[in-house]
């Protein structure tokens, strides 16, 4: 049994793809569980959208895609803000238009440029862990420290202003910088997770744990704590199947995540459908 | 009533989205009393509180506290919004929102301290609420939400305090809880404003009201404002009001 856990470890690009998958889980846990809480989970969808044509120009310019991608999500929110606040298109819609027209131009420069530059367009789509370096490793793990720190420094200032926006308003807190600061650790934490899931499956990490967690806890910090316990087991059973069964990474953790919402879905003590059956059944 | 221990409107305007809600409004709120602002609905009583708080821009006028702007004071602010403001499926319990009314006082980078700790305590207590410390807020009734939220502006140790519609939806015992502590917090010389959609036996509670329809109909004590013609120019003539043994009924 040991050596089955062993084994894969023998591999330096095992080791590397493990810690960053479980890096990863953690911070994907922590921010996607205020993502859940304030009903955000399409900007999520949105931005990982959005960095592409980012990532494509970082590429095209030969500077670190991870700049690139953050200024691409940064520019679409922007441009999102721009639509809903200057004419009648609702939030949604104008979520819609732009990730979707991102997204178009990301694939299309990716398209153009791939032949001549080696790249292949299904890592962006899909991430490509097992090919990742020791300086992505280190990029990914100072971002994640960043993002770790602020959630700790600023926990009860975001819990506020997450749970009630005017309540916190009128005390004086600046919710905008703490808005903006959201938006911010949102962005950097996909970016931070292109490379092991991709920009399709991100959304998965950042909300199903979170969700597993929600019908399990009643605390914010809890729901972290919880979330980033599903989001690791996710990480690291999904990189062990991927190993012995030859399966893609990325959709294996995702699977496996899902797996662990649907089992919380069914039994959790106080919300599950199930276990809600039989507390019915045996209080009559 | 123009000593400066007021809170002075004057001529407040707001535009909401392009439409006119509140024009050239002016009235000041005397400390130690429980002043109620009434009117019919869409009359802009939400609309006012948040504008005087400074969570919405309006065009023209002032709100001054000791001849100074209400919103460079927000320090001496507590506010409770209305319950359907909130998203009671959050995940937090009595005790994460208690707490909440902390958080200014506490300041950035700084855990909450013992004080902090025994006021919520306390607030909790008086709002009968201690034995729900632990529960999650969604499992609340409405009444018991409501008085979580009381708990939360009183640790917030304010001396002028706005509260949206605490009356919906919540039961007897509850409003009975509510009106003591407004009492309360009257007597020590706090200033309490109330937006209150009831237009109920409730009302005698209040000392002073504020009778809103976009402008204002009239303001002052609850017998000067409470005169049939006010209320038919608030209403348009849809109610009417008896007076009782010196107690309103509509």
């Amino acid at each position: 049994m040991l050596n089955v856990l062993i084994e894969p470890l023998q591999y330096g690009f095992m080791q590397r793809s493990l810690f960053m998958a479980i890096v990863v889980g953690i911070i994907c846990a922590v921010v996607g569980s205020y993502l859940m809480v304030q009903r955000l989970a399409l900007l999520g969808d949105a931005i990982s959208h959005s960095v592409l044509p980012g990532l494509a120009i970082a590429f095209i310019l030969d500077i670190n895609i991870f700049i690139g991608a953050f200024i691409a999500g940064l520019i679409s929110t922007v441009c999102i803000n721009i639509i809903r606040n200057n004419s009648k298109i609702k939030e949604d819609a104008a979520m819609g238009i732009v990730f979707s027209a991102f997204f178009a131009l990301g694939i299309t420069l990716i398209t153009v440029v791939q032949k001549e530059n080696k790249i292949d367009l299904n890592h962006f789509l899909f991430g490509n862990i097992l090919g990742v370096s020791f300086s992505e490793v280190r990029d990914t793990l100072f971002i994640a420290s960043f993002v770790l720190l602020i959630v700790f420094f600023f926990y009860k200032e975001l819990l506020f202003y997450t749970f009630d926006k005017l309540g916190a308003e009128s005390v004086g807190l600046p919710v905008n910088l703490l808005d903006t600061g959201l938006m911010i650790l949102i962005g950097l934490t996909i970016v931070a997770s292109l490379k092991a899931v991709g920009v399709i499956l991100v959304l998965s990490l950042l909300i199903t744990p979170p969700s597993t967690a929600y019908l399990l806890v009643n605390r914010l910090n809890q729901v972290m704590l919880v979330g980033v316990f599903v989001g690791v087991i996710s990480s690291i059973s999904g990189m062990y199947l991927s190993y012995y069964f030859n399966l893609p990474s990325g959709p294996a953790i995702v699977l496996v995540a899902t797996t662990l919402f649907i089992l919380s879905f069914l039994f959790s003590p106080s919300q599950g459908l199930i276990t809600g059956y039989f507390r019915l059944k045996f209080n009559q | 009533m123009t000593n400066s221990d007021c809170l002075k409107v004057e001529n407040l305007t707001v535009n909401y989205r392009q439409v006119e809600a509140l024009r050239n409004i002016t009235f000041h709120v005397a400390p130690k009393r429980v002043t109620g602002i009434i009117g019919p609905n869409g009359a802009g009583k939400s609309t006012m509180i948040k504008a005087m708080l400074g969570l919405i821009p309006y065009q023209f006028g002032s709100i001054l506290f000791h001849s100074q702007p209400l919103i460079q004071q927000r320090q001496y602010i507590a506010y409770v919004p209305q319950r359907s403001q909130i998203d009671w499926t959050y995940p937090a319990t009595v005790w994460d929102v208690v707490m909440m009314g902390r958080v200014k006082k506490t300041g950035w980078l700084k855990p909450f301290s013992v004080m902090s700790r025994v006021i919520a305590k306390n607030t909790l207590e008086k709002v009968g609420m201690s034995d729900f410390c632990h529960r999650p807020i969604g499992e609340l009734s409405g009444g018991q939400q409501q008085r979580v939220f009381l708990a939360r502006s009183l640790a917030q140790e304010a001396d002028i305090f706005f509260f949206d519609e605490p009356f919906a939806g919540v039961d007897q015992k509850t409003e009975a809880i509510i009106f003591n502590i407004f009492r309360e917090l009257a007597n020590q010389g706090k200033i309490v404003v109330v937006v209150n959609h009831d237009l109920g036996e409730s009302i005698n509670n209040f000392d002073d009201l504020i009778l809103l329809n976009k402008t204002l109909i009239a303001w002052g004590n609850k017998e000067e404002v409470l005169q049939e013609e006010n209320l038919y120019n608030a209403y348009s003539g849809k109610v009417s009001f008896f007076s009782h043994n010196s107690k309103f009924v509509a």
